[in-house]
């Protein structure tokens, strides 16, 4: 299928001398959600921010559905909203008045119907005369998105959109997201969190120090990465791992008295089973047992010294 | 062209004006009052006529281009600046805009403002002084050729500012002192000869004498001269803004 977005070779090297991107390529399918993953400084939001045509790119060029953002910039950018990652709204403004503005900006006419339904679907609709200083931080980021989708855009960049945000907008969100992609909308999201990833994308991408380290399906990825571990607490600590369970590659921590087991959990065979049964012939007294998942930042790490 | 962006973002500024009613508009009417009372009536009254014109008659034209110059620079700047400190300027760089279209929306509700000013004192003058236009034409012209390129400006200035005191250091420490010398409240040949030669350096004496002579026949330079300089000025700005748009210059950084 051909990409709705192309990224050609796009590096940024800011005035200060900062590379924060480096040579990166790739191509966003359309329809697809695609999750950019990344610690901070990564590189996600200059990223997003060049196709937007909010920053200079210093290298390389992007195209939106064929036209060069910077040649054919109004076609571009006509079809691409953007939910910024700071909440970046005037003050004194009503979230009605706010919409309209946005939806102007695009070139649209005036559409209050749609307007109308689009606030609703936000739950904002009983706010629409508010002012947005008086708006919560959650209704705030609700009509952020409600200005990137005031143009109906086929193209959605929502930069880390649950960053500080409650359960229950973050799941609110992820609907309006899997609702916007059955509609046909492209989805490019940024966030630190692999589970967000795993629970709407569809690929994922990894940025790291301006560089894309990865690329892959969501299945793909989450097998390499969705690593976790079995913490094993002893009731009493030992000097050296015995024999019996060199097999399960096991590290000692807490002086001694744990023992940790990393293990794939998409495995059809975990090992967990015959682990115990293994610490329990070594004689070996359990006091806890619990799991965790590696955490992004570890995931980072490896593929970084990789 | 993207007509629907400049509308909205001209509505958006002029209804920033209306919010501010008193401060945008009720403001330098005030301040112009106060001029003409203590410039007409109290030191006026023991001057006499310039050049053929009464004292009071003659500030008319250089107080118009004080309150218009000032407004014009603060109205775009602010506009302009505003969005770039609250980092609302992200959905402008994003829109499928062109940088004339973004100047007309905003240099263009600057400049609208300025003019009601402008218009304003002028009828606000016309209570204190018996006034006679001798050229309509040439003074609205004057009129919205100073309020455009002067706005222009204001918005080079808004761009380039990074904090509130740049926005208001250029307004302060240039833009005044070369209202005030620029022959606002006296014609050039009342100066020294020394100061005479400096004083043609100031831009603004050529926007207030060519002004002044459309209402009085009364100028310090032909009044070509002074239309080519506001041209001129309008059409460094507009090459200005245009290079600031290309580069992303404190805008796209």
């Amino acid at each position: 299928m051909k990409p709705i977005i192309s990224i050609s070779h796009l590096s940024k090297t800011y005035a200060g001398g900062f590379t924060a991107l480096n040579n990166i390529s790739l191509d966003i399918t359309e329809g697809e959600i695609l999750a950019l993953l990344g610690p901070n400084g990564a590189g996600k939001t200059t990223l997003i921010s060049i196709i937007c045509g909010i920053v200079n790119a210093t290298s390389g060029s992007v195209s939106v559905a064929g036209y060069d953002s910077n040649k054919h910039y109004r076609a571009a950018r006509a079809l691409i909203g953007l939910v910024p990652q700071e909440l970046t709204l005037g003050a004194f403004d009503t979230v009605w008045n706010t919409l309209c503005f946005s939806r102007g900006l695009f070139g649209k006419k005036s559409n209050p119907a749609y307007i109308e339904q689009l606030l609703k679907d936000l739950s904002l609709w009983e706010k629409k005369n508010s002012l947005l200083m008086t708006l919560s931080g959650g209704m705030k980021r609700r009509v952020l998105i409600g200005k990137a989708l005031s143009h109906e855009p086929s193209i959605l960049f929502l930069d880390e959109p649950t960053a500080g945000v409650d359960v229950e907008l973050r799941k609110d969100m992820w609907a309006l997201v899997r609702k916007l992609r059955k509609s046909g909308v492209t989805i490019i999201l940024t966030t630190h969190y692999i589970e967000e990833a795993e629970e709407i994308a569809d690929r994922v991408g990894i940025i790291n120090k301006g560089e894309l380290l990865v690329v892959d399906d969501k299945l793909a990825l989450m097998h390499k990465l969705g690593k976790r571990q079995l913490m094993i607490d002893l009731e009493q600590s030992i000097s050296l791992i015995p024999e019996s369970l060199l097999d399960w590659e096991l590290e000692l921590s807490n002086k001694g008295k744990s023992l940790i087991y990393t293990y794939d959990p998409r495995n059809e065979r975990t090992g967990i089973a015959e682990l115990l049964r293994a610490i329990d012939v070594a004689k070996l007294s359990l006091r806890d047992v619990n799991t965790s998942q590696t955490s992004l930042e570890d995931i980072f790490i490896n593929l970084v010294n990789q | 062209m993207n007509i629907q962006a400049i509308k909205v973002i001209y509505k958006y500024e002029m209804l920033r004006a209306w919010k501010t009613l008193l401060q945008s508009f009720a403001s330098p009417v005030i301040s112009t009052i106060l001029y003409f009372v203590v410039f007409g009536s109290a030191i006026g009254g023991r001057i006499e006529q310039v050049e053929g014109v009464s004292y009071g008659a003659f500030i008319v034209p250089g107080l118009i281009m004080l309150a218009l110059l000032t407004h014009s620079i603060a109205n775009a700047s602010f506009g302009i600046f505003f969005p770039k400190f609250t980092g609302t300027i992200y959905e402008i760089l994003s829109a499928p805009i062109s940088f004339i279209e973004i100047l007309i929306g905003y240099v263009g509700a600057a400049a609208t403002k300025s003019f009601i000013i402008g218009i304003v004192i002028l009828a606000t003058a016309g209570f204190f002084v018996p006034l006679e236009i001798a050229h309509p034409v040439w003074m609205l012209t004057f009129l919205v050729l100073t309020c455009i390129s002067f706005s222009l400006f204001g918005f080079i200035i808004g761009l380039w500012a990074v904090d509130f005191e740049k926005l208001q250091l250029v307004p302060l420490l240039v833009i005044t002192p070369l209202v005030f010398l620029g022959g606002s409240f006296y014609t050039i040949d009342m100066l020294p000869p020394a100061w005479q030669t400096v004083t043609l350096f100031n831009p603004v004496v050529y926007l207030i004498s060519g002004f002044r002579w459309s209402f009085f026949e009364v100028s310090d330079v032909s009044v070509w001269i002074s239309l080519g300089v506001v041209s001129s000025f309008l059409m460094l700005c507009l090459v200005t803004v245009w290079w600031m748009f290309k580069t992303g210059y404190r805008l796209k950084h």
